[in-house]
């Protein structure tokens, strides 16, 4: 559990008020699914901080509660999804802070898209079949901007796209009528049409082929460079993550395992199940290494066992780790920056290779 | 323009189909239409007579069925449907022409009625899913799952017998002259009321459930969630995305539904004593009037094309995917 986030003195930078320049704030965050006697936990305690201007890599395979993070720090969880506790602070343009979770639904309504707009999973089906593109962006700008005339708002929309590398008139176009890598643009100008300032990326490119996601993010990060947003990237693919992030946070079975800057998460992870991820994509510089994966599934979180959730299928797996849950501490190699939630780190032997160099 | 061309061209082909078939089936029933007659006047016409009445139907000739089948096609195309049989010499598109308004009047406007109303509560009770809107869902399937003519008979039992409030049968005053007058309309809808109540209660369910079941598969699409992301209003997202959306389906059986009126009624028709083409139909089929018979599967065949071409045309509108693309 991160809760010791708050009181462990080496992560002050993680945690609190104190952290420098921070856009958004997770504290504590957790979630669970269904309403009845017996709900499934699906995210314990989550805090994570998004500085001004950063890329945050939100890094774990499918079912790890990276999507449901991103869901529920902007009160978008679909029910049976509830929010059972913790806060999203959100540090405006002006410097007034707000938590997301106890805003009024106006406020929340007038607080979405201004500050945090979301890029989603699906480029295919994040845009309504039945309207012009122009139409899905225009309303967007109008629902913030009443006062706009349509005529300013539909000049706004061909900027957007001309932005993106669209011609503008695409605009006319239906969402059936543009390719998969369009479509995609086409979520990220209307992500960018109220300048927000921080901007959640949900796998935007997990369905498109291997060009077009490169293409897509450096447009995405050029942009970053021009507008100055903050964006949190949410993806299982570490490699790619190592590329575009400034921080990783790698999450497993709805917590947080480690959260470090990108290059040493690459370079020296500190978790079993990080280290678990890099060898389970090819790199993208460097020698040629066989693929190893990660043998086993992510647990069932509606049954779960005492103890750390990555201990049935962690090499190094200790007794200590079958019945205590380890919480978010420094590192055995008391690295500053940098958070992992292992008691290989605690426990005061020396550290397994793979995550101790 | 090629796809409106084509979709002209599929309903001819299928008008051609359903009014050959027309022609044919009559031909294969059962019995012939003057031992009907006969039959059915008890002795009242002497059987001598019963050559005369078959040179008066056109029976006597030995035409050939091909020849037969031309010379329809023939009639059809001036507007001839025939004479009726039973109601000699009354000419078939005469008692079309009289029954078909009243139907499409009474039942027609129960439709859209019963189509606005029950995508509204629909689209509410989706909307609201997992509250106590659910509550309401019970009600809806009750009256989608009681047959027609038990609501009918309740109904009338109810409300015309017992409480007196509306007539039970006919449909309009017998006292009156058929006119444009206030007096006569008031009278046309006092008479429908009751009806069109029926109709209404028994079809909204099913487009409450439709609407409503749409609604719910509509609001876990991603671009409802972007909608809502976007901080569009609560009712500019629920009508404007996700309704918009989950109308379509509701769209398409409307337009089935609305081909269904001059065909479906029979049983309305019956409970009520209203004159429609429902129950004229019915009386052509156990009198082997092939002649009306005939009229009344004409019109109701080509109602339900006509409402085909409209819902597909509809669907084009409001859905732009299954407009072709002209590029």
């Amino acid at each position: 559990m991160s809760a010791g986030v708050e009181t462990d003195p080496g992560v002050a930078r993680d945690a609190g008020p104190t952290a420098e320049d921070p856009v958004l704030e997770i504290r504590n965050l957790s979630v669970d699914y269904g309403f009845g006697d017996d709900p499934t936990h699906v995210l314990r305690d989550v805090s994570l901080t998004l500085r001004r201007g950063e890329v945050l890599g939100l890094a774990g395979e499918s079912g790890c509660g990276k999507s449901t993070l991103a869901y529920a720090a902007t009160r978008l969880l679909p029910p049976p999804g509830l929010i059972t506790g913790g806060e999203v602070w959100l540090t405006g343009r002006d410097g007034e802070r707000a938590d997301l979770l106890s805003l009024s639904d106006a406020e929340l309504r007038a607080a979405r898209w201004r500050d945090i707009a979301i890029v989603f999973q699906g480029a295919m089906s994040s845009l309504n079949p039945v309207f012009r593109i122009e139409k899905q962006i225009v309303d967007g700008i109008l629902a913030h901007r009443p006062r706009m005339r349509r005529e300013e708002a539909r000049e706004r929309a061909a900027e957007l796209l001309r932005l993106v590398g669209i011609s503008a008139d695409r605009l006319r176009s239906y969402p059936h009528q543009l390719s998969g890598g369009m479509r995609q643009r086409v979520m990220i100008a209307m992500a960018l049409a109220l300048e927000p300032q921080v901007l959640i990326m949900d796998e935007p490119t997990t369905a498109l082929d291997v060009v077009m996601q490169r293409q897509i993010l450096e447009q995405v990060m050029e942009l970053r460079e021009r507008l100055g947003f903050s964006v949190v990237f949410i993806t299982h693919d570490v490699s790619l993550l190592v590329e575009v992030a400034d921080r990783i946070a790698v999450m497993y079975a709805g917590e947080i395992v480690e959260t470090a800057a990108a290059r040493d998460v690459y370079t020296r992870p500190r978790h079993p199940y990080s280290a678990g991820l890099l060898g389970s994509f090819p790199p993208l510089h460097g020698p040629r290494r066989e693929l190893t994966g990660i043998p086993g599934a992510p647990p069932d979180l509606s049954a779960r066992e005492p103890g750390c959730p990555f201990a049935p299928r962690c090499p190094h797996a200790m007794d200590v780790c079958r019945t205590e849950l380890p919480v978010l501490g420094r590192t055995a190699q008391g690295e500053d920056g940098r958070l992992v939630a292992c008691h290989l780190h605690t426990a005061g032997a020396p550290l397994p290779e793979e995550v101790g160099r | 323009m090629s796809f409106l061309l084509r979709r002209i061209a599929f309903y001819v082909l299928t008008a051609w189909a359903a009014i050959t078939i027309n022609f044919f089936i009559p031909r294969l029933l059962p019995g012939d239409p003057v031992t009907a007659l006969l039959g059915r006047m008890q002795g009242r016409i002497d059987s001598n007579a019963e050559h005369a009445l078959r040179v008066l139907f056109g029976l006597d000739q030995d035409a050939t069925l091909w020849q037969q089948y031309l010379d329809y096609w023939g009639l059809l195309l001036r507007g001839d449907l025939g004479l009726s049989f039973t109601h000699f010499p009354t000419p078939v598109s005469e008692i079309v022409n009289q029954s078909l308004p009243w139907t499409v009047g009474l039942v027609g406007v129960a439709t859209v009625i019963a189509f606005v109303v029950g995508s509204l509560i629909g689209t509410f009770l989706g909307w609201r899913r997992g509250t106590w809107a659910d509550g309401l869902l019970p009600v809806a399937t009750f009256f989608q799952a009681v047959p027609y003519f038990w609501l009918g008979l309740i109904t009338i039992a109810v409300l015309s017998v017992n409480l007196g409030w509306f007539p039970s049968s006919g449909s309009y005053d017998r006292g009156l002259v058929p006119a444009f007058t206030g007096e006569f309309i008031g009278s046309v809808v006092y008479y429908g009321f009751l009806p069109a109540l029926t109709v209404v209660l028994s079809s909204v369910a099913g487009w409450v459930l439709g609407m409503r079941n749409m609604m719910v598969t509509v609001s876990s699409e991603d671009y409802v969630t972007v909608a809502h992301a976007k901080g569009l209003a609560e009712r500019q997202v629920m009508l404007g995305y996700a309704a918009r959306n989950a109308v379509l389906p509701q769209v398409s059986s409307f337009a089935l539904s609305l081909g269904f009126v001059v065909g479906g009624t029979l049983i309305m028709e019956m409970v009520f004593s209203y004159q429609g083409i429902g129950y004229t139909l019915y009386q052509a089929v156990s009198t082997h009037d092939y002649p009306l018979m005939q009229g009344c599967f004409l019109v109701i065949t080509l109602s339900v094309l006509v409402a085909n071409m409209v819902a597909d045309l509809a669907y084009a509108l409001l859905d732009p995917r299954t407009r072709t693309e002209d590029r």
